[in-house]
């Protein structure tokens, strides 16, 4: 590749990744010649500002039409900018938690890797929803995993979060190898690793060897990213990383890892499989004659999600289990696949997005406060602080699917995907709804405490103004997704267009 | 009463009283209640001009509102499919229930008066669970319909769970999850016919359900028709509740708080009564004919079964509860018969039974703010102390087991008329139910009012000025459908009139 080829290349579609790689950069440069005893918490608000400067700069994206460069590495579709938008809203809404945070076991030494980490990952996670490429892809991957190991070990003296950060690298490189060795059978008959060339060779695949060996391959993708999805079966990590990292990278896991995931999966699964002939009698395309499995897998998760939940007192194992379960939703939607599927995708991510962030956020004050993470120190919240407990019971409202708020919307959402179909997935609906009622059994646990249960301590809240920030935010997104849902379906069909240039 | 967003106005009122609320500080108990009480009388005060203007020979219709609210999917693609519109509006049925929603709520929050703790959070919960219970009656589609049905478990949770008797935990759960296993059921039905014929608005469906080719997204076909039937009577069967699905009701009617109760029974049990014919019998009326006799031998054995049970309760508060579901069987029997006396039969015991319920739950209220307690034994010779009180309960008993003239008599009349037109031995069984609510009625009021008296009751005052107010209104309501049944039956001649067409008698 001469310069000539390098300088045509439309650079500027990159701009979102540039300034967030330019920043983190930046950071920790400046994290190396600050002094010693200086705060690091200029660096995150550093950091916030660009992941800012990034969302501004996708914003003028959106209006771009579908673009790939490098070598058709580096796509710009609507995909890629509507879940970007996502991954962007995230990591600032993290960052803004990230402030907050007030370091312990150790992390006051290391409190500016802390915030250049976070974009490390975000820039990750960027790269895979963008890639064209498996190998990209591949390394967007590793990038994001790679941060979120060190983050979750952040608490270097606290050995729940080494045993943490242990336990995610290992389980998390099994599952990258899977993924990684899956990946190899599809290079290995198609011998290129762009999604868009292996798309066109694998629709004329007929022989049934060859589509065995797709379908091993399938199989061995979709369960090594579970593990980035926390979902069975390999969900086993979630409760034990969510517990010991520090809350602001547990927040980072549940929503920017687990919607970076979500990208991952649509990509591979939807580039490759979609217009792979299945081989059997009708001709269906490969996807769809998995389907069943993806739904078998959902099912599992969520049944496992919420049943495990029940039994939990600490407040971050809950919301461990509460995260695999709604990915176990998320998973409804890749599984039935319908006319909707990418509209309602990124709307529960959406919702999740807000009201997920929103509980962290004020679980980090009250654990934070008290030094316990039992569900008890949630007691008498109502009365200590009438604001934290109304919000709270908000998200929680919101995470239990009721009315008038946005997981409300977006379950109807999966919902109608699922039975529109001639062959309705009424098992798959039938199992979500029967767990969402087991989840108002927790979700209203919390609630139980912050409102019946007499409070310990009668001492005033005193709220930093990041973390009222992100309250705020959440509170209004959830609600005004809840009642007015049409902003965000009507800003999804003005600037993405059905997402029809997916598979262009 | 053309003017714009009658409807929302009523619907949403109570949210004034709510916003008025929050602005108030915790401890001024008696401005709270005040506000609480006066925030509930706009509601009344518009479903009642509703309803004479109705009755003077208005239109309905004029007070349909629509706004497009969600849109799913592409709209150039898919048009008008899968779109909810925000849609509210009324027929005679429905303006019924909310009048008899407003009236008891606002008699509600004259009784919430014995509530002893957080004033604040209470009127707002009581408040907002008013929102929901008028909205699903003006509800004109599924969806709508539905959000407002969980947005009153929200609140109903809460006020038992925090405002409730000493396992008012246990209640507030067994609340939640029978009511939310109820209304996930209710929740599939309603996504399946959104998803299949792209439309949630009860008569756009009523018209493609019933159509014989209808455009449908994907097929439906009988035996699915059937299943949802069937998953509906489940749904509104937890909230009615037909046996076996009754446990939770009978605890939250003992633990929750007199007032709450006043509304649970007279108005959330009644929203299963009011889905049933609805929904169940308006979307599928051919399915529904074939489940007639099943429906019919439920309500026989939920009236028996309450009777009996209530006959054997030491606390008048379970007699009461039993009786409640007990009663809910002739609403079933009224259902089952399937012809205009025994439909007009099971409306009239929906609303009959709410005045009732209210009324004897309001009088246990004010006796139990008293003497602290509701059982029989220890209340004996309560007229001596409390005669007044004693005198309207023993009113509220016969209003309940039938007494000629007031309003249980006419609805049980009639649904037992219905059902010995087309099932006459059934209705022969039936009829013993009858005998056994007089003999555990009488049982438990001259217990309570008559007997050797347990207690002194020196210093106990009777029944105060505002306690005067609901009973009042409610025994007045109780005589006047027992004597002028006009009152309700000329209002819901067009429903019936539908309902009839529907289901081809």
């Amino acid at each position: 590749m001469d310069l000539e080829t390098l300088l045509s290349y439309e650079w500027s579609i990159m701009a979102p990744e540039f300034i967030i790689l330019g920043v983190a950069t930046a950071l920790s440069l400046l994290d190396l010649f600050m002094p010693k005893s200086q705060s690091r918490k200029i660096l995150g608000w550093l950091g916030f500002a660009g992941i800012l400067a990034a969302l501004v700069s996708l914003l003028g994206l959106v209006g771009h039409g579908t673009e790939s460069i490098l070598l058709d590495t580096f796509r710009l579709d609507s995909f890629a900018k509507a879940f970007k938008l996502l991954l962007l809203l995230g990591a600032a809404m993290v960052m803004l938690i990230a402030i907050s945070y007030e370091p312990n076991d150790g992390l006051e030494e290391f409190r500016g890797e802390f915030f250049y980490l976070f974009m490390a990952g975000l820039l990750g996670a960027m790269i895979m929803s963008s890639s064209g490429d498996l190998i990209t892809l591949f390394v967007g991957l590793e990038l994001l995993s790679i941060s979120s190991y060190i983050l979750a070990g952040m608490r270097k003296r606290n050995i729940q979060s080494n045993e943490s950060a242990m336990k995610y690298v290992i389980n998390g490189s099994i599952a990258t190898a899977i993924t990684l060795f899956g990946m190899s059978y599809v290079y290995g008959l198609t011998g290129t690793t762009n999604l868009k060339a292996m798309a066109g060779f694998l629709t004329s695949v007929f022989d049934e060897q060859h589509i065995y060996l797709l379908g091993l391959a399938f199989f061995m993708i979709v369960v090594g990213l579970s593990f980035k999805l926390a979902t069975a079966p390999f969900h086993m990590w979630a409760p034990d990383v969510y517990q010991g990292a520090p809350t602001p990278v547990t927040a980072f896991l549940s929503v920017v890892s687990k919607t970076a995931g979500f990208v991952l999966l649509v990509r591979i699964l939807f580039s490759i499989f979609a217009n792979t002939p299945s081989g059997d009698a009708q001709g269906l395309p490969m996807i769809l004659s998995l389907q069943d499995y993806i739904a078998f897998l959902a099912g599992a998760t969520m049944i496992i999600g919420n049943l495990i939940a029940l039994r939990q007192r600490n407040i971050k194992r809950l919301f461990a289990y509460s995260s695999i379960a709604q990915a176990g939703y998320l998973l409804v939607v890749i599984a039935t696949m319908s006319l909707f599927m990418f509209d309602t995708l990124w709307f529960y991510l959406g919702a999740y997005l807000f009201m997920n962030l929103g509980a962290f956020a004020i679980i980090q004050y009250v654990t934070h406060k008290s030094g316990s993470e039992d569900i008890s120190e949630f007691a008498g919240l109502y009365r200590r602080a009438p604001f934290l407990a109304i919000a709270m019971a908000i998200f929680l409202l919101s995470l239990a699917g009721i009315p008038g708020t946005a997981g409300f919307i977006g379950k109807l959402n999966i919902f109608m995907g699922a039975l529109v179909p001639q062959e309705g997935h009424y098992v798959l609906v039938s199992i979500m709804i029967a767990t969402t009622v087991v989840s108002y059994f927790y979700y209203f646990g919390v609630m139980v405490q912050m409102f019946f249960r007499p409070a310990a301590d009668t001492q005033k809240v005193k709220l930093p103004a990041a973390l009222t920030a992100v309250i705020s935010i959440s509170i209004v997104a959830t609600i005004l997704f809840g009642v007015a849902p049409n902003m965000a379906f009507d800003f999804l069909q003005g600037n993405f267009n059905q997402f029809t240039d997916f598979f262009q | 009463m053309n003017f714009a967003y009658f409807l929302s106005i009523l619907v949403f009122s109570p949210l004034l009283g709510i916003l008025v609320l929050s602005f108030l500080p915790k401890t001024q108990e008696s401005l709270i209640k005040m506000v609480g009480f006066l925030a509930t009388l706009p509601a009344l005060l518009l479903s009642l001009i509703a309803y004479f203007q109705y009755r003077a020979g208005a239109n309905l219709e004029g007070l349909n509102e629509k706004v497009s609210w969600i849109q799913f999917g592409n709209s150039e693609q898919l048009g008008n499919l899968f779109s909810i519109d925000y849609e509210l509006g009324l027929d005679g049925f429905s303006l019924i229930m909310i009048v008899l929603t407003a009236v008891l709520s606002t008699l509600a929050a004259i009784a919430s008066i014995h509530i002893k703790k957080e004033w604040k959070g209470y009127f707002m919960l009581f408040l907002l669970l008013e929102v929901g219970m008028l909205g699903v009656f003006a509800a004109e589609n599924l969806i709508l319909f539905f959000i407002f049905f969980e947005i009153t478990l929200i609140p109903t949770f809460f006020l038992i769970g925090k405002w409730g008797y000493f396992e008012k935990e246990n209640a507030a759960y067994s609340f939640l999850i029978y009511n939310g296993l109820g209304s996930a059921v209710l929740l599939i039905v309603i996504m399946v016919l959104f998803a299949r014929t792209g439309t949630a608005n009860i008569d756009a469906l009523m018209a493609v359900m019933n159509a014989d080719n209808p455009q449908l997204v994907a097929q439906i076909s009988e035996d699915m028709k059937m299943g949802m039937l069937i998953a509906l009577l489940i749904a509104f069967g937890v909230k009615l509740p037909i046996f076996p699905l009754h446990s939770w009701m009978v605890r939250v009617h003992v633990q929750a708080p007199p007032s709450i109760v006043m509304l649970h029974a007279g108005v959330l049990l009644k929203i299963g009564a009011y889905g049933l014919i609805r929904f169940g019998m308006g979307i599928f009326p051919e399915q529904f004919q074939s489940l007639a006799v099943l429906l019919a031998v439920l309500g026989v054995v939920n009236l028996l079964y309450g009777a009996f049970l209530a006959f054997i309760q030491t606390d008048f508060k379970m007699v009461l509860a039993y009786s409640s579901i007990s009663h809910m069987g002739i609403v079933l029997i009224g259902l089952g018969a399937l012809n205009e006396a025994g439909i007009q039969g099971a409306i009239f015991q929906v609303v009959s039974h709410g005045l009732i319920a209210a009324l004897l739950f309001f009088l246990v209220g004010v006796f139990y703010e008293r003497v602290q307690t509701s059982n029989i034994q220890n209340l004996g010779g309560l007229a001596k102390g409390m005669p007044i009180t004693a005198g309207f309960l023993l009113a509220g008993a016969m209003a309940s087991l039938g007494l000629p003239g007031m309003s249980g008599f006419v609805s049980e009349f009639m649904a037992f008329l219905g059902l010995f037109k087309e099932m006459p031995v059934l209705a022969a069984v039936g009829a013993i139910g009858i005998i056994m609510t007089a003999v555990y009625l009488l049982r438990a009021v001259l217990g309570i009012t008559y007997g050797k008296a347990h207690r002194d009751f020196a210093g106990i005052t009777d029944m105060r000025k505002f306690e005067f107010v609901p009973v009042l209104v409610l025994v007045g309501l109780i005589v006047l459908i027992g004597v002028y049944p006009s009152v309700l039956s000329e209002p819901l001649t067009s429903t019936l009139e539908t309902i009839m067409l529907g289901i081809g008698g």
